[in-house]
């Protein structure tokens, strides 16, 4: 893309913020041309890019790093923030599968409903989705020393929820808010089956009032949530509550109830290293 | 005495009195425990030793010698010592059993029944030590032609159009398999690196992230992004030469990865980006990943994110439809394949899978390099394949069964000192090898360790240059795929047809 090309594509702002149309023409532009581009605005010193028009377009802000904010008009494709360390993503719509996928840190807000697989495998960052979101939600994101990823989900969520989880923090909501801003409570069960499953570490918290028992995967455990649990819950919530507009009361009007690992080796016991 | 204590030993500790001076130093040295000091005599508990060899290696009076244990079993043609034995010990622990490096099995290894073929008359062979015979290999997606455009003035002016996608050049069709910090120690792995980055060839990583102080050997690595994604993160992307996302391994296709919470020292927890003490658990499958069109993302993923650098591999292990696998691995956008046979090798696997799931390498390449062929893909990519290259006549029978790099891990830590004995799961490997224990791995000298692996592949080397040119071939990429100069010698003419290959004497 030559430079002339792209700036007939870009509405500068000042301030170190620019504008890309993804769809110029009404024809979204492919994947690969579009984050070129993203490369080149931040190349020439960007700090804030607002997309506009996204359309499924894959892999935005994959592996970036530093001090970037990212507003996205329309529906990002799979992969949102890929490998992504440190900047900042809000999306003002929906999001396909796989938002956060192996993200080192930053922060990704979804003003609609999330896809399937969002964190998979995150190592740090946060994650905060205003409705409901799919299956295998947060599966194996994993703490490392100050790394500590962080999932909130306003809405709920499906089956395999925190699967192989080892480390971090999956929150689960069940509110269901409208387009009026008005909050209720979710109709839908607050998670699926196999929630937890091959958990080893971290803790996955539900605001509900289900009995999650017979829900519960291998090696997770059922606690009612001690002081350090809400001591360790409470600035996430806070933060989550007034990026989209929840009084926090609202949150506090349910219980909580915490899964958590049985064990950090649920599978140590099942192998025999025996010579034969 | 439960029946468990009764199954039978394999090996004995034999210790000449008249020889041991008593200094005890086979007893610090056994790391299994098998040996002690009573103080009067060294004294062996059979039952835990693994034949590792280290006690009789390390004994100044070369007084010790490991022994097959000659107590035998009722003798049972089909309930073999070795089926006796697993169920003894499943009966004992309920767990399932655990093995490590490559399929045991007396299986009949194909290799071993193909031959070559060398120059006679009719066309004339190549004496390597006077002449060049290349060994080098572009490693990468290839364009399919070159385009090349006059200079409109000076027709005499040609320059070259076509646009080269990410590649590299390797001087031997060499990569050390991917091996973990983790399955193996700080100084096995720092060994390897130092080794390939001097023959320039390749090495991989393993899917348990790159410790630091590899970075600058990167250039020869290819890391690993697996179903656990462990250390992957943007320094991990950029300090590589290549990267691999590894859907499977030959020792136990379709299994995950399991790295028990004793192994998770700091220095493991800092590389894979994982507490201390936990288990490193690998899903079994990636779970972004359940079809092609999904791998076809990940791979997209991967170019995104190294900004097209790079090449990207798919590694899988070589199962009964590897073929169609492969093309869409190759349609997907892979710029690399490794496929991985049914005898390589693992740090830890269930005994079940590494013994009995998987196909043999020799057949895998032959399939998937003719598939490939038929599709018109073939040339676009390069084939690596493992899964016990022992030495360097497997090597070149892999590169003529169509593949283009051979992917090699036991040759190396035999080369290192292993015994073979199979007992990496356990980590208390006495060479230091398959180890994180600091007492053992400091058995492990970096330098000596480094310059046998050099010498290993420098001979290597040197045995393709030598059969290349009795073959009358001057360049190894000549040879690969090149089927007319195999000839099979097995029991079975059904391998021979779908090898492609000539039975001997054709």
């Amino acid at each position: 893309m030559t430079e002339n090309t792209l700036k007939e594509k870009i509405n500068m702002n000042g301030n170190n913020s620019i504008e890309i149309d993804c769809a110029p023409n009404g024809k979204p532009l492919n994947y690969k041309i579009l984050n070129e581009e993203i490369h080149q605005v931040i190349n020439s010193g960007y700090k804030k890019i607002i997309l506009n028009k996204v359309c499924g377009q894959r892999f935005i802000g994959a592996s970036l790093q530093g001090d970037l904010e990212f507003v996205i008009n329309g529906v990002p494709g799979n992969d949102l923030g890929i490998f992504m360390d440190g900047p900042k993503i809000i999306v003002n719509d929906n999001c396909e599968d796989q938002a956060g996928n192996t993200m080192n840190n930053g922060t990704i807000i979804i003003h609609g409903d999330g896809g399937d697989v969002i964190g998979l495998s995150a190592r740090g960052g946060k994650i905060y989705v205003k409705k409901d979101v799919g299956y295998r939600v947060g599966i194996h994101i994993k703490e490392y020393e100050r790394k500590h990823p962080v999932i909130i989900i306003g809405g709920t969520a499906r089956d395999f929820l925190g699967e192989y989880m080892a480390g971090g923090l999956v929150i689960i909501l069940g509110l269901k808010i409208l387009p009026d801003g008005k909050i209720t409570e979710n109709d839908y069960p607050i998670c699926g089956n196999e929630l937890g499953t091959g958990i080893h570490r971290g803790k996955i918290i539900l605001r509900t009032n289900e009995d999650l028992q017979s829900k519960l995967g291998v090696g997770a455990k059922l606690f009612k949530p001690d002081e350090d649990d809400l001591k360790h819950i409470e600035p996430y919530l806070k933060e989550f509550c007034e990026i989209f507009s929840i009084p926090y009361k609202i949150i506090t009007q349910k219980p909580f109830k915490v899964v958590k690992p049985i064990s950090k080796r649920p599978f140590g016991g099942s192998y025999c290293g025996q010579i034969v | 005495m439960s029946i468990e204590h009764n199954i039978p030993n394999y090996f004995r500790v034999k210790i000449e009195s008249d020889h041991c001076k008593k200094c005890k130093r086979c007893v610090s040295h056994c790391s299994y425990g098998a040996l002690s000091f009573n103080n009067e005599k060294i004294i062996s508990d059979d039952s835990k030793c693994v034949a590792c060899n280290r006690c009789a290696s390390m004994c100044p009076g070369k007084a010790i010698k490991i022994v097959k244990d000659e107590s035998c079993l009722p003798p049972h043609g089909n309930y073999s010592r070795r089926i006796r034995n697993i169920i003894w010990a499943q009966s004992g622990t309920g767990g399932v059993l655990l093995s490590a490096t490559g399929n045991d099995r007396p299986i009949r290894n194909i290799f071993d029944d193909l031959l070559l073929d060398a120059c006679q008359v009719t066309n004339p062979s190549i004496d390597p030590l006077r002449e060049t015979i290349e060994t080098k290999v572009f490693f990468g997606r290839k364009p399919q032609k070159l385009d090349f455009t006059t200079d409109p003035i000076d027709p005499n002016k040609i320059s070259l159009k076509t646009e080269f996608l990410p590649h590299f050049e390797i001087d031997m069709p060499l990569m050390v398999g991917h091996m973990s910090l983790g399955s193996i120690s700080y100084n096995a792995c720092m060994a390897i690196y130092q080794a390939v980055n001097e023959l320039n060839i390749l090495a991989g990583s393993g899917e348990g992230g790159l410790h630091p102080d590899f970075y600058e050997y990167g250039k020869n690595i290819i890391t690993e992004v697996a179903s656990g994604r462990f250390g992957v993160d943007i320094k991990y992307l950029q300090n590589t030469v290549g990267l691999e996302i590894k859907i499977g391994q030959g020792a136990k296709p379709g299994h995950g990865g399991h790295l028990p919470g004793e192994k998770v020292n700091s220095m493991i927890s800092q590389t894979r980006m994982i507490p201390k003490g936990s288990d490193a658990l690998s899903p079994y499958p990636h779970h972004d990943i359940y079809s092609i069109e999904d791998l076809a993302q990940l791979i997209s993923a991967l170019k995104e994110a190294t900004r097209y650098k790079v090449p990207i591999g798919v590694k899988i292990a070589a199962v009964h439809n590897s073929a169609p696998i492969a093309v869409g691995i190759v349609r997907g956008g892979a710029d690399f394949i490794s496929i991985d046979g049914f005898r390589g090798g693992t740090g830890a696997a269930p005994r079940i899978i590494r013994d009995h799931a998987g196909i043999p390498i020799e057949l895998a390449i032959a399939s998937v390099d003719q598939r490939l062929r038929q599709e018109g893909l073939r040339d676009q990519v390069t084939l690596v394949a493992g899964g016990s290259i022992r030495y360097s006549a497997d090597l070149i029978k892999a590169i003529a069964l169509g593949a283009d790099v051979g992917m090699v891990g036991m040759p190396v830590l035999i080369a290192l000192g292993c015994r073979v004995c199979q007992q990496c799961f356990r980590g208390l490997c006495s060479w230091g090898i398959a180890t994180q224990k600091p007492y053992l791995v400091k058995r492990l000298d970096i330098d000596v360790a480094r310059n046998r692996i050099i010498n290993l592949f420098h001979a290597w080397n040197e045995e393709l240059k030598e059969i290349l040119g009795a073959m009358g071939i001057d360049s190894i990429e000549s040879l690969r795929s090149n089927r007319d100069r195999l000839r099979y010698i097995g029991p079975n003419p059904r391998i021979a047809d779908i090898l492609n290959v000539k039975h001997a004497g054709e």
